[in-house]
């Protein structure tokens, strides 16, 4: 029993880290840019919620009625902006290095105006509540939430993407862009569009992990390496993917957390490099056409 | 009646190499061209330069009364400029069909139940309507060229640039093509066709061009063009002008 255990919370955290490499894969996906501010951008989607949210006198959960619409908007200027400049220099290396800049940047930005210590976004009673099928067995009810965002925001992503006009405008750029533009595309748009869906999931990620756990300036890092793997054990171009791939990262964890507490993050890796080494297009790759 | 398409002294070197030397030419609405040279001349270019890929050193690019030297691609796309390459470029990953889908409704700016109704016509008219939900990474050359056609058709072009369209088919898959390239400049669509395989062009164009070193050195009535010095002069020892068993 202790070990379903494990697997319904490594099942719970996963559709958790699956929100967080949503917005990595689709980035990745269409324009080609590692962001490596990734995590940074979800912190910062904590600092708003805890400044903005009061102000607005709705309750936390509903935070996210305020932060992803910034974040939304956000996405499409930065995109339009910084992005597309770094992007127009042609050199894979440039966006990466400007990504990096910017993780900087927001790190210490953080730890100027809010200090290392962690915080975490008040929700009251639902953080400690939770369904007890049996006294092994605990599914906290936020975690349970989050894990149905993630579904219904991948698998409406997904939806999107395939059924509507937008959505194939999106695919139609990222397969390629050079074509995209002779058929009428402003590919330029089509980018800050789909850099809005990314912040915008960025954001509800970063309220999730404020009310799951804590947050401080430093901890954008260490989420987005999780992020990362979870969009390399899935396939790159597959959000479906990227949701099987965020579970299988938590489970693994949780699992090696039941063998020994020291390896959980260990068996998360090892899980990783497992996929990598035998199958390194991920799980559910998108086949390439031959 | 004004010319749909006019190039005004376009100039354009990458380098020392001089691809466009002070060229002007204009296509009037619904004229059919064909467009001839040796590789490297600049044929390629020259498109570019009218679709948007390349930006003229100097000149200016007129299309349907609008100068259109500072838009991109995908606005000329949208003011009816057209373009095949001669390698397609299928959005691999998509079906047949939400390939031509796409350019009905971003090209044309077609919306709902009449975007898909022009995507299927245009499938229909290209010989594809059977392989819509194909994936069109799967398809081979005849039909990518097919594809690649059909998804220009479906933008709805007044100008339709064609990037040799018959190199590596055989003759019946290239008469194919043809007659359907023959359908389109009958409806009324300007047409301007870079071909290598000159019998795919004769029966099909009005007026032939000849580039070569940047410059047009024959400019006219096909046959005339095909037998006057100035091109027989660019091809000599070569046996790309036969046009034996032209179409």
């Amino acid at each position: 029993m202790t070990w379903l255990n494990a697997v319904i919370q490594g099942i719970l955290i996963g559709g958790f880290y699956a929100l967080f490499a949503c917005g990595l894969s689709l980035l990745f996906g269409v324009m080609g840019i590692i962001n490596l501010a990734h995590g940074d951008f979800a912190v910062i989607a904590g600092y708003v919620a805890v400044i903005l949210v009061p102000q607005t006198h709705l309750p936390m959960v509903f935070g996210f009625l305020v932060v992803v619409p910034i974040f939304a908007l956000g996405g499409y200027i930065l995109q339009r902006t910084i992005f597309q400049a770094a992007l127009n220099r042609g050199d894979p290396l440039t966006i990466l290095l400007v990504t990096f800049g910017l993780s900087i940047i927001t790190e210490n930005a953080l730890l100027q105006a809010f200090s290392s210590n962690g915080q975490s976004l008040n929700i009251g009673n639902l953080i400690t509540d939770s369904i007890n099928p049996s006294n092994v067995i605990s599914i906290s009810d936020i975690s349970l939430v989050v894990l149905i965002v993630a579904v219904v925001v991948l698998g409406g992503l997904q939806l999107m993407l395939s059924r509507t006009a937008t959505g194939r405008t999106i695919r139609a750029v990222a397969d390629d862009r050079e074509a995209a533009e002779l058929v009428g595309i402003n590919y330029r748009h089509v980018f800050g569009i789909a850099a809005a869906i990314a912040l915008a999931t960025v954001a509800l990620a970063g309220l999730a992990s404020g009310m799951i756990t804590e947050f401080a300036p430093t901890s954008g890092t260490n989420n987005l390496l999780f992020a990362f793997e979870a969009v390399v054990i899935g396939g790159i171009g597959s959000l479906w993917g990227t949701l099987v791939g965020g579970i299988v990262l938590g489970v693994a964890q949780q699992i090696g957390a039941q063998i020994n507490p020291a390896y959980q993050i260990l068996a998360g890796h090892l899980v990783f490099l497992a996929v990598l080494a035998f199958r390194s297009r991920g799980l559910f790759a998108v086949r390439e056409a031959a | 009646m004004a010319a749909l398409l006019e190039l005004v002294h376009i100039s354009k070197r990458f380098g020392g190499v001089v691809v466009a030397d002070d060229v002007s030419v204009s296509v009037e609405p619904g004229e059919a061209i064909g467009v001839l040279g040796p590789n490297g001349a600049g044929k390629t270019t020259l498109f570019g330069m009218i679709s948007g890929d390349v930006r003229p050193d100097s000149g200016e690019v007129h299309f349907a009364g609008h100068v259109v030297n500072r838009l991109d691609s995908a606005a000329r796309c949208r003011l009816g400029i057209g373009r095949t390459y001669q390698i397609p470029k299928p959005f691999e990953r998509m079906s047949v069909f939400e390939n031509v889908l796409v350019a009905a409704q971003q090209g044309a700016q077609t919306r709902g139940p009449e975007s898909h109704q022009s995507a299927i016509s245009t499938l229909e008219r290209s010989g594809l309507l059977d392989k819509a939900n194909r994936s069109a990474g799967s398809l081979g050359l005849l039909d990518r060229k097919r594809l690649e056609l059909a998804r220009t058709l479906a933008t709805r072009p007044k100008l339709l640039l064609l990037d040799e369209v018959a190199g590596g088919l055989t003759d019946p898959e290239m008469h194919e093509l043809v007659a359907v390239v023959r359908a389109i400049r009958d409806e009324g669509t300007a047409v301007v066709w870079i071909e290598h395989v000159v019998r795919a062009l004769v029966g099909a164009v009005e007026r032939l061009l000849c580039l070569s070193g940047g410059t047009f050195i024959a400019d006219g009535e096909p046959r005339a063009v095909l037998e006057s010095p100035a091109v027989r002069e660019v091809y000599l020892g070569t046996e790309e002008l036969a046009i034996e068993g032209s179409v």
